[in-house]
């Protein structure tokens, strides 16, 4: 067993073949810039974000379709904060809010019972948004709806799931050493779900959490995984995840939602990756279907690329210059999460 | 009558009598009591003039309200340029409905703020419009800046300790959890730092820069000093006094202490042999007492580090930090 300062001198001082590591989890992304971990690393070890901000990811038809709604009468659609700025084809939820479109903004899908309550002659929409972690809370929030009997809730759904799209990632030939594995996402659904394509494709995952010393263990671990060839699933982050996951959240999904095709904003479609709900819920749904055109505001935005690891964001022609957080062309300018928006605080 | 009603504002009898029972008798001054049209106030320094506004909700909160908090933050901002804050105006912009007894709480604070923050409250006016029972404020503040005295962004020198006067987050932390409904110990800072800034002003301290900590937190008020400078400003990690409520509360809803806003602390920057003698006065004043030095002002040797404002972590990284983009958390003061 090595200490953290032993791990951190090995990555420091590594010097066999370089490797590519990927984290596909947007508060991944946020904790290795928020705990400088890049600067740690040995120039052979190379940290690069996939598509692990659902932010980020979310096709510019579903918000063009938010700001439909929100600008209908006795409609509001409730959202977390980072969903705000993202471009939709014409403008973000934030320049339509600032035209007077309804948005209220929240910290959990929760608040939209209380609004929903307070105000029965208006319809809230909530942006649910997200991945396997957030999409439980949506179960729990159509279930809150209903035994209050509360009417006037529904959802847009634009909910992704991780195995798809990783394995979407490797069969288009991305040239990733190791995965970290989304810590909150295998909380939920176990960290055997990685299991397939770790074998499939002959590469290791660590599942790592969100402190500091977590992320570097975890890392430490995939760069000897990686180094010495070993395939499999790590779980680096057991205090909270299991090999198979939390039981309740998953049946609550499989309870309300099922599965089909989604598109990944400036990715395309991913086959499997989106979770919808089930017919039998169908009067939750805010007009969901078929959401699947991806307007790309700048015809040279590289965000696809990007976010299948295969370019470096700064090789990006845009990055830096049309595009800032300011002024965000891609869907990777724009969130805190994004890798772009991360590298472009970070720049040297 | 317990509730604002549109005549409170109409200038006419209803008006004097809530002024007369609410504002000129908390406030009551020489000056206020003429109850002239504007205010004569006497003056011989240079003087320092400032405006804000007030739309926070809750009105009230976990340790403060939205009367507390104006006096706090024109005070601050008057102290943040080496001046003696001596005066204050405000202007009530009432919500029809909004309760009587509200309203006197909220000035009842008012006036004791201001008393403990040693100004007088000289001129005012009300105003109602429709609504439902909300309250905003906006005030202008006068003080004195004596001769010699010069403080401001651009003075902080290559070499000068970066100090904070307290906890971060607080006030953002205390107003987020009165609107979640999350009860918890966390109450908001907001606190006038006149005593803080007296003494080191009478100590002679050499003082190069101070802001209030407000909205965008610690990281936008010290990227800001440090753009304003063109120099190289390093943070400490493990140096931020953070309590330890805020720091699992930000935890929990992936919020950075760094952003969020303070209405009673501020940062420092100091001629470096002074910092430890500036911890002290800090520390030995009301609300100073979990100060700390944080870091330092540098030369950029390099061009891309000029006007950088970096964290090193306390892992041992370095972290760039920005001004907050974005909303953060709407009307928090």
């Amino acid at each position: 067993m090595k200490t953290i300062e032993e791990m951190k001198r090995y990555l420091r001082e590594y010097d066999g073949k370089c490797i590519t590591l990927m984290e596909v989890c947007g508060s991944h992304t946020a904790a290795i810039a928020k705990f400088g971990i890049k600067g740690l690393l040995s120039d052979r070890i190379r940290l690069v974000s996939g598509p692990g901000c659902p932010v980020c990811v979310t096709p510019s038809s579903y918000i063009d379709r938010l700001i439909e709604l929100a600008k209908k009468k006795d409609t509001c659609v409730v959202t977390f904060g980072d969903l705000l700025r993202v471009p939709g084809s014409r403008e973000s939820l934030s320049v339509a809010k600032g035209s007077g479109a309804a948005v209220k903004m929240v910290y959990s899908p929760m608040d939209t019972i209380k609004l929903a309550r307070d105000n029965p002659s208006v319809t809230y929409v909530f942006a649910a948004v997200g991945f396997e972690t957030t999409a439980p809370v949506y179960t729990l929030l159509m279930e809150q709806a209903e035994k209050q009997e509360i009417r006037n809730i529904r959802l847009l759904t634009s909910i992704k799931t991780m195995p798809p799209v990783i394995d979407w990632l490797l069969r288009g030939g991305a040239a990733i050493d190791g995965f970290l594995a989304p810590g909150h996402v295998c909380a939920v659904t176990g960290s055997d779900i990685f299991l397939p394509p770790a074998r499939t494709y002959g590469i290791p995952f660590c599942v790592a959490g969100f402190e500091a010393k977590e992320l570097l263990i975890a890392i430490y671990g995939l760069v000897r995984m990686a180094e010495s060839g070993k395939v499999g699933v790590k779980n680096c982050y057991p205090a909270v995840v299991t090999a198979d996951g939390n039981r309740t959240a998953k049946e609550k999904l499989s309870q309300y939602f099922e599965k089909q095709d989604a598109v990944w904003r400036g990715m395309g479609k991913v086959e499997g990756s989106a979770l919808v709900l089930k017919k039998k819920y169908a009067y939750f749904d805010a007009g969901s279907a078929g959401l699947m055109a991806d307007h790309k505001l700048n015809p040279r935005c590289c965000c696809d690329a990007v976010l299948a690891g295969k370019m470096d964001c700064a090789a990006c022609p845009l990055f830096g210059g049309e595009c800032t957080p300011k002024t965000p062309q891609g869907a990777c300018m724009v969130s805190y999460e994004g890798s772009c928006y991360q590298r472009y605080l970070n720049r040297d | 009558m317990d509730r604002i009603m549109m005549e409170h504002g109409s200038g006419g009898r209803a008006t004097s009598e809530l002024i007369g029972e609410i504002f000129a008798w908390e406030f009551s001054n020489e000056i206020l009591n003429a109850m002239e049209d504007c205010a004569v106030v006497l003056g011989n320094k240079k003087i320092a003039v400032t405006t804000d506004s007030f739309v926070v909700e809750p009105l009230e909160f976990p340790g403060g309200d939205i009367g507390r908090l104006s006096i706090c933050g024109t005070v601050n901002d008057l102290l943040m340029r080496g001046a003696a804050p001596k005066y204050i105006t405000c202007g009530f912009i009432l919500q029809e409905g909004t309760e009587i007894a509200l309203l006197k709480r909220i000035v009842h604070s008012m006036a004791n703020t201001a008393r403990e923050a040693g100004v007088s409250v000289v001129a005012g006016d009300t105003k109602v419009v429709e609504g439902s029972g909300g309250m905003f404020i906006n005030t202008a503040g006068v003080g004195f800046v004596d001769d010699g005295v010069d403080i401001s962004a651009a003075s902080s020198r290559a070499g000068d300790a970066v100090l904070v006067s307290g906890s971060l987050g607080d006030h953002h932390a205390a107003i987020l959890s009165s609107r979640m409904e999350i009860s918890n110990s966390i109450i908001s800072d907001n606190a006038p730092l006149c005593e803080m800034t007296e003494r080191l002003l009478k100590e002679n301290i050499a003082v190069h820069a101070m802001r209030d900590v407000t909205r965008g937190g610690l990281a936008t008020v010290l990227k800001e000093l440090a753009a304003g400078s063109g120099l190289l400003f390093e943070i400490e990690e493990e140096h931020l006094p953070i309590h330890p409520q805020v720091r699992d509360f930000c935890g929990l809803l992936g919020l950075d202490p760094l952003y969020m806003g303070n209405e009673g602390k501020m940062a420092v920057i100091v001629d470096e042999k002074d910092a430890g003698r500036a911890l002290e006065l800090i520390r030995s004043s009301k609300y100073g007492e979990d100060a700390a030095i944080i870091g330092r002002v540098k030369c950029a040797e390099e061009q891309k580090d000029s006007g950088r404002l970096v964290l090193k972590t306390a892992l041992g990284g370095r972290r760039v930090l920005d001004v907050l983009e974005g909303e953060g958390l709407p009307r928090i003061c």
